[in-house]
């Protein structure tokens, strides 16, 4: 290639990144360059000379591809609909389908087996908004969403076998426990278990490339998508509810209850496997949802967190603080970490980087600052007033969540100094889901055991 | 002299659909074209022609075909429509009235300033 056409190549590339601009409109316009060139070599001048003439005769490049986008606005938006299906496509439409009904009969299944005819509580399995339905909930409609899953990457059935297999360990071995009716321990199994699910969903997720970071990372980013998506599939449902309710309220009121009970809990586990399939079609736009939310709340809780840890390092721990509060902390921790984590799935080339990774290490150090006088606070508690499954789960996963943001202030700081790329960072959180599942997994069968299932 | 860049916005369909009424052409060509009638008067940004093009496809005023230029690359080549013709003829009668007026104007002015 001589350098003519190297200069043609840099021109295009950068025509092409007005997304205005398709690669036929790219061809029309490098031809008309190349034939503009060709004339004006003939007329004497050399080849970089013709180059620059026909480039600034064809316009501003941002100009040009304004003007394209006036015309052609739609292609704005193209990436926002779902791509019209290949070979192939329809398929897969047909096989979320498939899934997302298969979720729906299992819900709807288990809900009838929680209820008697007559509208009571079945003697076998409780009523569904009793202990069997919601500690088993996760079961009803995740394992469909690993075997969506599984069909898509063409899992091998030892592999499928074998995923399944601790599944059903699981599933029995919670199901057996003699819990204490109204027990903690058994809500706790119940919080837990679709989070340990979650994990089993992943690792079908990446296809058994349990070891691969990069995969790990996709699994990361497919996670905040899909929660994306199937909070806005929940908004949709919640639209939908309300005027169901409205528009039978006239003529059917008694039926009202009736049919939501069927269309509630089908349009929540189809939603599971739709928002999963729409992650999936849409992966080029859906790499850019979770980290745009990150880059605007990161500075905004940055600053919530400073104030507060400051607030509590002048105060100090007010007499008014309860318990209850530590679980409040662990959310805040795991916000934190999603932001460090989808900030750094974006963390491009683009400018203000640094002036970004400051914000979330300040972030970081504030919510680790803040937990620890949480936790100093709560272990004098537990030696006042022993040790409850709730406080073990919730102390637990504090310390699980502290770990992981020292490390990342740890990183952070490094990186700060050296400015090093985030990928010691994003390494640090693919190496840390399996502790994550694993504090999980203890949570769902050891605890209940541990406390006597109270 | 350079023809104020309003006009030639104006200009700019009319133009494009005769020129494409003498035949079927591609981009590259009718701007050499434009530039040969105008003498140079009529400066166009290259680029700025496409979208042009392509809006007039949209409304089907011409359509277009790819072929293939003398040194084998992809070209886009235009053609005139009856809609295309028809819109023509009617661009045409406007720009007949809008030069009958200010001929009109400018001729009388002309006759009283040399009175």
């Amino acid at each position: 290639m001589n350098d003519l056409d190297t200069r043609i190549g840099e021109w295009r590339t950068a025509v092409l990144r007005s997304r205005s601009v398709d690669a036929a409109d790219a061809d029309e316009l490098e031809e008309h360059l190349r034939e503009q060139i060709a004339d004006l070599q003939t007329a004497g001048l050399s080849s970089s000379e013709a180059f620059l003439i026909a480039v600034g005769r064809l316009g501003e490049v941002d100009a040009v591809s304004a003007e394209f986008a006036r015309e052609h606005s739609d292609r704005l938006w193209k990436q926002l609909a779902i791509a019209r299906p290949a070979e192939g496509g329809r398929r897969s439409f047909v096989t979320m389908l498939g899934f997302a009904a298969l979720a729906v009969v299992a819900i709807q299944v288990a809900r009838l087996l929680a209820t008697t005819s007559d509208g009571s509580a079945s003697q076998v399995f409780g009523d569904p908004t009793g202990g069997w339905f919601l500690r088993n909930l996760g079961l009803f409609v995740l394992p469909v969403l690993a075997g969506y899953l599984a069909v898509l990457r063409r899992m091998p059935w030892p592999r499928i076998a074998g995923i399944a297999g601790l599944v059903a360990v699981v599933t029995i071995v919670i199901n057996l426990f003699p819990y204490v009716p109204g027990s903690s321990s058994e809500t706790l199994v119940g919080l837990h278990l679709p989070a340990l699910l979650w994990f089993v969903v992943g690792a079908v997720y990446v296809a058994g490339e349990l070891r691969s970071s990069a995969r790990r990372m996709d699994f990361i980013r497919f996670t905040g998508e899909w929660a994306i998506y199937y909070t806005l599939i929940v908004l949709g449902g919640g639209v939908l509810t309300v005027l169901t309710v409205q528009v039978l309220a006239p003529i059917a009121p008694e039926a009202i209850g009736e049919v939501l009970t069927w269309v509630i809990p089908s349009g929540g586990a189809a939603g599971v496997v739709v928002a999963a399939w729409l992650v999936e079609a849409k992966k080029s736009v859906v790499e850019n949802l979770a980290p745009v939310l990150t880059a605007i709340f990161t500075p905004l809780f940055a600053v919530m967190l400073l104030v507060s840890a400051a607030g509590y390092l002048i105060a100090g721990i007010g007499r008014r603080f309860d318990r209850e509060l530590v679980s409040v902390f662990d959310v805040m921790m795991l916000v934190v970490v999603a932001l460090v984590v989808y900030g750094i799935s974006a963390r491009g080339t683009g400018r203000g980087t640094r002036t970004m990774d400051v914000i979330r290490l300040a972030a970081v150090i504030a919510a680790i600052v803040l937990d620890l006088l949480v936790l100093v606070s709560m272990f004098l508690r537990i030696g006042d007033l022993g040790v409850t499954p709730n406080r073990v789960a919730a102390l637990g996963l504090n310390l699980v969540l502290l770990v992981n943001l020292a490390g990342c202030a740890w990183l952070g700081v490094r990186q700060l100094a050296t400015g090093g790329s985030g990928v010691r960072l994003e390494r640090w959180q693919t190496s840390y889901l399996p502790v994550f599942a694993g504090w999980l997994l203890l949570v769902v069968v050891a605890i209940p055991p541990l406390f006597s299932f109270a | 002299m350079n023809i104020d860049k309003d006009l030639v916005a104006a200009m700019a369909t009319p133009l494009v659909l005769a020129i494409l009424a003498e035949g079927s052409n591609y981009g590259y060509a009718i701007l050499k074209r434009v530039r040969e009638l105008s003498g140079g008067e009529l400066q166009w940004t290259d680029g700025m022609l496409y979208p042009l093009l392509h809006r007039l496809e949209r409304l089907e005023f011409i359509r277009s075909e790819w072929g293939t230029s003398d040194t084998g690359r992809p070209r886009r080549y235009y053609e005139i429509t009856t809609a295309g013709r028809a819109q023509l003829a009617e661009q045409r009668r406007q720009w007949a009235a809008a030069t009958r007026t200010l001929g009109g104007l400018w001729n009388l002015t002309a006759q009283g300033a040399g009175a």
